[in-house]
């Protein structure tokens, strides 16, 4: 084990799989000499040449659509995606394209891509660098999509990724790259070295895709949350004295619904929240979900967390960031007896 | 009078009803483009980008430096391959009208385009085709039957029903996917041969785009990703004058040819006489053994003539004159190869009529084994099942749920 953030933890991630298979390919921008903006392929180029760390142009399309022929011709690409604002070029070339390879080929080929992307606010990003656009994958069917909240996570999915054969989009929030964030910019920033989920083993293992975690057990109610949202969820929770069951959903795509669902039926209450706007968000899915499988538990109606359906202001950050107030006052509704 | 900027929006030189005007082709006589070694430097390629690399003469005699001095078995072979593709497509054409097809798009006037590319190409190469492009797999070795139970989304459908008709492809015939998403596979071809040279590969990978799709990004994306890194590539956009309605003016022809495209980011561009099969064959084996030799990527535009409807769903008589194909300058590919061979002593009217008959019977012959393997309205269907697979490699729970949930459906209220 070691204490690693969610920068080192993703390298150490990618540092695994390209040492464990020739085929592991890195591109995108500025991911070679330099080790990529936020640092996250450090090194990697040294160590394993510049025909495995592919410093690209900029051109976002170009990077997907050629990491899905090297796909196909065998390699296994791990894509840079400088910020998830940046993806939209990429979309044709993803949706129509790395998630539908298999099914229109009945088979016959495929591309085993893994798309990184660093997504979320909180950084003073405004709104070219703050987005957080899971529900845009999610709603394509043919791909995986996770979302660590913590560094053990971030590697163990990443891992996981590379190794599948089928396309997956990882976002990460770049908010928790250097430490867990409950939502308050006032605060002095706090490191990974005093979470749990910052001991990170320097070898090889997965997380499991389609798997929640149940990051506090409790029993007033659910908060169902992934990302930065599950630290700001945590800390609201603590802070109005509730018992409150906390679960990550790290993997969106496939979705755990026993986990949720179980949850919720027991408590018998849920929040959700999340980071992105909030209509036809995630959120959303996630709602008819519960609804579906735990109307007949519920005590409440269901409370959704959120960003405005604003973009994302740079003056306004933190009027913007669904913070701990927010949580609080979903918390609140949530619990009132009805 | 007023100054200043005014909008030019590129007319075609003839609608309905008008005159059919070609005089917009810059034309070279056979011959006269000369034929630099493949590791020239693209700045040393002359006109190559703006001329036209032409064999075939006026009198169908094969003239002049990029003469590819083929064995005339080769010739005929690529004759009975031009010849079978357009009757495949005629036939297939029928059989939409009929009823028999939902949709169908015929690649008439443009067979030498892919069957003198597939056939300078070595078999180990992998092919990025575009929609319009059947002469790859009859190249290829497809056997129609394939082909025909793809366009019927049937039960021996290698898609499985879930393409629509031409959407072709083989991962042993080294044929990719194609997608009806425009131009997406021009990158992936680029990324594909990037990893040919990762892995230190001799093959190569070439790719086929209409001069209406280059304008895609994912056009501009292929070039600079190909030129960047030196991948070993073919990208060969097929400017058969019409992109649907709008003709090649619109996507930038007018202007500059599409080959020239290549020299701006620094790869050769080559402008091809697309009906010319011998000219085909030599830029394109031209083109392949610079990319095998270190090379890199060649740009290479093949002049042709879209003499058909874009699709069984299109009517061209709206927006062009009705008798424009038969005024197109390069005249028809199996025609001018067919006249070359006989002029060389090597072919006849009556070897071609019996080719005719045979490959005829061929098509007849594949398509009622076709049928064999499902309509879209009688015999043998498809598992609905499957409709469910190949999403992901695994099939996930929620998948599994909606499965039940179809069956459940169709199993009828209760």
């Amino acid at each position: 084990m070691a204490q690693m953030n969610m920068i080192q933890a993703l390298n150490s991630a990618m540092d695994v799989a390209m040492g464990r298979d020739p085929n592991v390919v890195i591109l995108g921008q500025d991911v070679g000499f330099f080790g990529g903006v936020f640092r996250c392929t450090d090194g990697l180029q040294r160590k394993y040449g510049e025909h495995r760390v592919l410093d690209t142009p900029i051109a976002e399309g170009g990077i997907i659509g050629a990491a899905l022929g090297m796909g196909v011709n065998g390699l296994r690409p791990v894509a840079e995606v400088q910020f998830a604002d940046y993806v939209y070029p990429a979309y044709d070339q993803i949706v129509s394209e790395l998630a539908r390879l298999r099914y229109r080929s009945a088979g016959d080929f495929h591309a085993p891509v893994t798309v990184r992307m660093p997504c979320g606010g909180g950084i003073r990003g405004g709104q070219t660098h703050s987005q957080s656009p899971e529900v845009l994958f999610a709603h394509v069917c043919g791909l995986k999509v996770a979302i660590p909240s913590n560094p053990y996570d971030a590697k163990g999915l990443l891992i996981g990724a590379i190794e599948d054969d089928d396309p997956v989009i990882l976002l990460e929030p770049k908010r928790l790259y250097n430490g867990p964030f409950d939502g308050d910019p006032n605060k002095p920033a706090v490191s990974w070295a005093a979470h749990p989920k910052g001991e990170v083993p320097v070898e090889h293992y997965t997380v499991p895709f389609g798997r929640a975690e149940i990051v506090r057990p409790g029993t007033q109610l659910t908060i169902i949350a992934y990302g930065t949202m599950v630290h700001v969820a945590a800390a609201a929770a603590q802070a109005m004295g509730f018992d409150a069951e906390i679960i990550d959903v790290r993997s969106i795509v496939p979705l755990d619904v026993d986990t949720l669902c179980n949850s919720v039926c027991k408590t018998g209450r849920c929040v959700i929240a999340h980071e992105a706007t909030r209509f036809a968000g995630f959120g959303a899915e996630l709602a008819a979900t519960v609804m579906e499988n735990c109307f007949w538990n519920l005590e409440a109606p269901i409370q959704r967390v959120a960003g405005w359906d604003t973009p994302y202001p740079h003056a306004f950050e933190w009027e913007y960031f669904p913070g701990q107030t927010r949580v609080s006052l979903a918390l609140k509704a949530v619990m009132e007896p009805v | 009078m007023p100054t200043g900027s005014r909008l030019h929006v590129p007319e075609p030189p003839a609608r309905p009803g008008q005159p059919p005007d070609f005089s917009y082709l810059q034309l070279s006589p056979a011959g006269a483009l000369s034929r630099p070694e493949t590791g020239a430097s693209w700045r040393e390629l002359g006109n190559l980008a703006f001329g036209l690399i032409r064999v075939l003469d006026d009198s169908h005699r094969a003239v002049g430096p990029w003469d590819p001095h083929i064995a005339p078995e080769t010739l005929r072979l690529g004759l009975r391959h031009m010849l079978l593709t357009r009757l495949f497509d005629d036939r297939m054409v029928r059989h939409q009208r009929q009823g028999k097809l939902s949709f169908y798009m015929k690649c008439t006037g443009e067979e030498a385009v892919s069957v003198a590319a597939g056939m300078a190409l070595e078999s180990g190469d992998m092919l990025f085709p575009a929609y319009r492009n059947q002469g790859l797999q009859v190249v290829r070795g497809r056997r129609l039957v394939d082909l025909m139970c793809q366009l019927l989304s049937n039960t021996g459908d290698m898609c499985r029903g879930r393409q629509l008709p031409v959407m072709y492809h083989s991962a042993p015939a080294r044929l990719f996917s194609i997608s009806g998403n425009l131009a997406t596979q021009l990158p992936q071809a680029v990324g594909w041969a990037m990893a040919a040279a990762i892995k230190g590969e001799e093959h190569i990978a070439a790719t086929w785009t209409g001069e209406g799709s280059s304008a895609e990004a994912d056009f501009h994306y292929a070039l600079l990703f190909a030129s960047v890194y030196r991948a070993p590539v073919l990208i060969n956009v097929v400017n058969n004058q019409w992109a649907i309605s709008t003709f090649q003016g619109t996507a930038g022809g007018e202007q500059n040819s599409f080959a020239a495209r290549g020299p701006a980011y620094g790869l050769p561009g080559l402008r091809v006489d697309g009906n010319d099969f011998l000219a085909v064959y030599a830029a394109t084996r031209w083109a392949a053994d610079r990319a095998r030799n270190g090379g890199g990527a060649t740009v290479v535009e093949l002049v042709t003539y879209r003499a058909g409807a874009h699709s069984t769903s299109d009517d061209p008589a709206r927006y062009r004159p009705r008798d424009e194909p038969e005024h197109w300058p390069l005249g028809d590919p199996i025609e001018r190869l067919k006249q070359h061979l006989m002029g060389i002593g090597e072919w006849s009217e009556a070897r071609h009529q019996e080719l005719n008959a045979e490959l005829d019977a061929q098509v007849s012959a594949e398509w009622k084994e076709a049928l064999t393997f499902g309509t879209m309205s009688e015999g043998p269907r498809l598992d609905r099942d499957l409709m469910f697979e190949d999403v992901f490699k695994e099939l996930p729970e929620h998948l599994r749920r909606q499965r039940e949930l179809l069956r459940a459906e169709l199993a009828g209220l209760p």
